[in-house]
This record gives C-alpha cells, sequence and structure tokens, in this order.
C-alpha cells in the first residue's frame, strides 16, 4: 500500500527534475516556440507569405504588418512562420538520414569489430574531408540547387558523426556483464543490439541528434542564403536573410528578425541537448 | 613516433585518393554528361558534342581520372570554360584571400576561445564562468553570416569605420595593400571567428576541468604553486591536445563558413570562386576547388595529428 502511495511522486520526479534544470526548460521552451510557429503556420499565418502588395513594401512594423513587410510587400511574421517549416523539415530528414544509416554502421562496428570495424571508421574519418556545405556545393554543381538535394548532403555529413557516438557507446556496452551472459545464454549478435546495446545508447543518440538537428538548421539556412537549398518563391529563412542584404540600408530590420529566428532555434536545440545530457547522464554534467 | 609518423602518413594519402575519386565520380560520372551540364539543357547537340571531345568525354571514365591526377601531380589543374584561364592561376589569386582570412579566423578563435576557456574553468560554477558560458552559448547559436550582416550594419553602414565588403588587394600597386587588406578581411573573420571560438572555448573549458582534478595539480599546488601558475604552466600544455584535436576538426567548418562569409562580403576568395563556378557550369574550377578545399582539411587534421603526438609522446605510442 505504502509502495503504490509513493508510485505517482516518483513518476513525476523526472519531470520536476528535468523542468527545474534550467538548460532544459530554456532550451525545451524556445524549441517549442519554433515548432509551434511551424505547426500553427499550416493552419493559419497573418498573411498569405505569398501575397505581394507593392503599395505596402518595406513597411515597418505595426499593428497590420507586426514585422513590416519585404520588398514585394509580403507580410515577414508570415514568412517567418512559413519558413520554420523548410528549417524543421531539414533537420528532422537529415538527422533522420544520419541517424539510421550511421547508427547502424556504428553497431555493426561494434559488433563485427575486425576489418568491419576498421572500414567503417575510416569511412568515417574520411566524410569529415567533406563539410555539409561542401558536400551540398558538390551535390548542387552535379545535380542542381533545391531542398533535397541539400537535405541529402547534410543528412550524409551526419553519417559518420551517429556512426562514431553510436561505435563508442556500443563497445562500452558489449564489454558488460550482462552482454557476457545474453551471449553466455546463445543469445546471437543482431539479438543482443537490438534487445540490450541499443537501449543502453539511446541516450547518447539522442543528445546528438538534438546537436545535429541544430548544426542541420544552421546547414540549411547557409545554403539557401547561397541560393543552394529552398528555392523561391518557398519562404525560407536563409532565403529571407539573403534577400534583406541588398536592402540593409532601407530596411535593417529585414536583415534581424530571420537571423534571430535561426538563432533562437539553434539555441533552443543546444540547449535542450545540453539538458538532456545532464538529466540522462548526470555523470558528464561536472565538466560542462 | 616513426612508426606513427609513417603511418599517418599513408592514411593521409589514401584519404587523398579516395577523396579525389569521390568528387570525380560525383561530378564527371554520376550525373550523365558533363558537357550538357556545363552548356545548359537548351544547348545545341553540337555544340554539346564539341565540348565533349575538349573534356575528354568519349574516353573511358578511369582514363580522364588517370589523366586529372595526372595534371594535378604536375600542377596542372586544367582550364576554365567560363573564364578562360588555367584553374591554377585562378586559385593561387583566390588563396590570397581565403588563406588569410582563414588563419586571421582561426587566430582570433584560438586566443579568445583559450582565454575564456581558462577564465570559465578557474571560476567553475561562479558567476564568472555562467557568464562566460551564456555567451558561448549564444556564439554557437548565431548563424555566421547574419553576424556578418549584423556587423556590417554596425561598422560599415552607421559608424562607417570599415568597408562593408570587396577586397583591395594586398599590393598598393593595384590600388590596396596591407592595411587596407588587413581592414577588409577583418569583419569576415570576426564572424567566422565568434563560431569557432565559441565551440573552442567550450572545449578548453571541459579539458581543462579536467586536469585541474589531476593529482599532479594538486601535487603542485600542494608545493607552493600558485593557482594561476599551476592553471598556466600545467594545465593548460596538458589540457591542449583535445583542444588541438578540435580545432583540426574545426578548420572542416572554418573552412565551409569561408565560402558562406565570402559571399557576404564578396570577397574574392575561394569560396566564392566555387559559388560562381557553379552558377557558371564550370565544372572543372568546381572539381578542382572543391578536392582543393578537402585536402586542406585533411592536411590539417594530419598536422594537428602530429603536433598533438609532439606535444603529448603517449598518443603516439598508443595509435602506433
Amino acid at each position: 500500500m505504502s509502495a503504490s502511495s509513493t508510485r505517482p511522486g516518483r513518476s513525476r520526479r523526472p519531470w520536476q527534475r528535468a523542468l527545474r534544470h534550467g538548460s532544459f526548460a530554456l532550451g525545451g521552451a524556445l524549441t517549442l516556440l519554433v515548432l509551434g510557429a511551424a505547426f500553427v503556420s499550416l493552419w493559419w499565418t497573418p498573411w498569405s507569405p505569398f501575397a505581394m502588395d507593392m503599395a505596402q513594401r518595406l513597411a515597418p512594423p505595426g499593428a497590420a504588418h507586426w514585422l513590416g513587410t519585404d520588398a514585394f510587400g509580403r507580410d515577414v511574421a508570415s514568412l517567418l512562420l512559413v519558413g520554420a517549416r523548410s528549417s524543421l523539415i531539414a533537420g528532422v530528414v537529415a538527422v533522420g538520414i544520419g541517424l539510421l544509416i550511421g547508427t547502424a554502421l556504428g553497431l555493426l562496428a561494434a559488433a563485427r569489430r575486425g576489418w568491419v570495424e576498421e572500414l567503417v571508421m575510416r569511412l568515417a574519418d574520411f566524410s569529415f574531408a567533406f563539410p555539409a556545405v561542401l558536400s551540398a556545393i558538390l551535390l548542387t554543381a552535379a545535380w542542381g540547387a533545391g531542398l533535397v538535394n541539400a537535405i541529402l548532403a547534410i543528412g550524409i555529413f551526419n553519417i559518420p558523426v551517429f556512426a562514431r557516438v553510436a561505435r563508442a557507446g556500443a563497445l562500452s556496452v558489449w564489454s558488460r556483464e550482462y552482454v557476457l551472459a545474453a551471449r553466455a545464454c546463445g543469445k546471437g549478435q543482431l539479438r543482443i543490439t537490438l534487445e540490450h546495446v541499443l537501449p543502453n545508447i539511446a541516450s547518447a543518440l539522442i543528445v546528438q541528434a538534438t546537436v545535429q538537428f541544430a548544426l542541420a538548421i544552421l546547414a540549411e539556412a547557409a545554403l539557401s542564403y547561397l541560393g543552394l537549398g529552398t528555392q523561391p518563391p518557398q519562404p525560407s529563412w536563409g532565403r529571407m536573410l539573403a534577400d534583406a542584404q541588398t536592402l540593409m540600408y532601407q530596411a535593417p530590420l529585414l536583415a534581424v528578425w530571420p537571423g534571430a529566428a535561426i538563432a533562437c532555434a539553434v539555441l533552443g536545440l543546444n540547449l535542450l541537448g545540453d539538458g538532456l545530457r545532464d538529466l540522462l547522464d548526470p555523470r558528464l554534467s561536472h565538466s560542462r | 613516433m616513426r612508426l606513427f609518423l609513417l603511418r599517418r602518413f599513408i592514411t593521409l594519402l589514401i584519404t587523398l585518393a579516395a577523396a579525389s575519386a569521390v568528387v570525380f565520380v560525383v561530378l564527371d560520372v554520376l550525373p550523365g554528361n558533363a558537357a550538357q551540364t556545363m552548356m545548359g539543357a537548351d544547348a545545341a547537340p553540337e555544340a554539346v558534342a564539341e565540348l565533349a571531345r575538349q573534356l575528354g568525354l568519349d574516353q573511358p571514365a578511369w582514363q580522364r581520372y588517370a589523366c586529372w591526377v595526372r595534371g594535378l601531380l604536375h600542377g596542372d589543374m586544367g582550364e576554365s570554360y567560363a573564364y578562360g584561364s588555367p584553374v591554377g592561376e585562378l586559385v593561387a589569386e583566390r588563396l590570397a584571400v581565403t588563406v588569410p582570412l582563414a588563419l586571421m579566423a582561426m587566430g582570433l578563435a584560438s586566443v579568445v576561445a583559450l582565454l575564456a576557456g581558462m577564465f570559465a574553468a578557474s571560476r567553475h560554477k561562479r558567476a564568472g564562468d555562467v557568464g562566460t558560458m551564456a555567451l558561448v552559448q549564444l556564439g554557437i547559436a548565431v548563424p555566421n553570416f547574419w553576424l556578418a550582416i549584423l556587423l556590417i550594419l554596425l561598422f560599415a553602414v552607421h559608424l562607417q569605420w570599415l568597408p562593408a565588403g570587396g577586397f583591395p588587394g594586398w599590393s598598393a600597386l593595384d590600388g590596396g595593400g596591407f592595411w587596407p587588406a588587413l581592414q577588409a578581411l577583418l569583419l569576415p573573420a570576426i564572424s567566422l571567428a565568434v563560431v569557432q571560438g565559441a565551440i573552442l572555448a567550450r572545449i578548453t573549458r571541459s579539458a581543462v576541468l579536467e586536469v585541474l582534478r589531476e593529482d599532479f595539480v594538486r601535487t603542485a599546488r600542494a608545493k607552493g604553486l600558485s593557482r594561476r601558475a599551476a592553471l598556466w604552466r600545467h594545465v593548460l600544455r596538458n589540457a591542449l591536445v583535445p583542444v588541438l584535436t578540435v580545432m583540426g576538426l574545426q578548420f572542416a567548418g572554418l573552412l565551409a563558413g569561408t565560402i558562406v562569409v565570402e559571399n557576404v562580403f564578396a570577397l574574392p576568395g575561394l569560396g566564392r570562386l566555387v559559388f560562381q563556378s557553379i552558377a557558371n557550369r564550370d565544372l572543372i574550377v568546381v572539381r578542382n576547388c572543391v578536392l582543393l578545399l578537402a585536402a586542406m582539411v585533411v592536411c590539417i587534421n594530419f598536422a594537428v595529428d602530429v603536433l598533438a603526438a609532439f606535444i603529448d609522446p603517449r598518443l603516439a605510442r598508443r595509435a602506433a
């Protein structure tokens, strides 16, 4: 009876701890703000992000247009809301590619060891020679500019990162006694990997995913700024910055909003990642 | 140490060969007809066929690859389709902007990061630490091209202290000079350095905190060495290895950053050349420049590994 009466309190404790953690709470709030903006834009924006009104071009922030209008009279707040979608799509897909392929490779390397491990790790080392922007340039030069190629390039860059994290974590799990016991019971490498290794490295992968998500948003914005990512008329934060740069003397505020949105999203995800790291593995928090 | 250097050098050569193969496959083999890509979809078939012949596309892929690598080894990168001049000359001109910019940015980032990291670690969990780390978080989150635009707004548009873009050249004969060129690179270098410096400051702080817990630091303090002297004489040297390793890895990010930042400031560097060449569909220039940028990343990482092995010879013994 006493045990059951304490159970609800125990189950609330991790959430209470999480909400009291400054980085996690602030990071979570900022991330939710960006996620909320992207979701809200699916159903509602103050104005149509594609509606041009040349009579209202470069209008300052006001009651009608909260953040003003751009060179084509489009509502900046609406463009920002819809632009969040491009960033989130880039983050989700690029991290998904890295997480799926990279984790599989890392787990394979740790389970098989020997030449398989050597091959996977050398490939991971090699791919660091091509940062996301460089990979995107390579793909764009060959296949043309666009969000899909940009996401693919960012995703490819994520693969070795997750492979390294997964391998390092998996190697540590494979040396544990309970894994030895599982092997003695006759469990195969695949079953041990799925039942014991993967659940034990999940927290490290989640933390890494938040960091890579932030980097993917930055990379997508940079590529869109260069004209290699999201293509007009689809709004994106990077593209908005590129357009704003040509109007720096007339409307300097136009260059502030999209950059602030990118910084807000990246800061939120980084803080969330830090918070998760502390909450999921408190041993690491002392060194940060 | 010799065995380590030899192994590392062989890995460097294999990586460079693999990087050249990847660049060649993506740009010359995978898309189909490179001549069509360069001339555009509407080009006349005769013109495409003539360019394909000039590019040697009628030869097998392995022969074209061998020809390209042989040229590279002899310093011949081929001729630019858009500029009509040797790629080697174009690249050399552009490196005179990109290399000083990257070095300035890395220098600024390293100095600021070491000072900030040491400062934060020495005031662990106090106001100085929390404040520095808050600034570091902001620095990591700010996109370098946005910071570049903000710096232009402040220092070029409002205060008019520094130029908003362009590069006058290093020579006074071309209308430039050392100081005007340095001024033109200052804002781009700062915008690149802030993000890199923030990441590096975080690594420095962690590394310093780890070393501060070591027994030899406690012994040094017990023997009467002041906290500051222990920090600078013993802790920093031992914390340098992870910092150097990350610095090497960051160089890749820095070079990628130069591509973007050179475009913000309209600097005639390697990154802008790559970008313009994509717009011009000049695949020969793109191929050589991308390989050069990748090779720079690989060589810097090699240099960092060697330097780390000299600082801490145990690394070389373990790796060998």
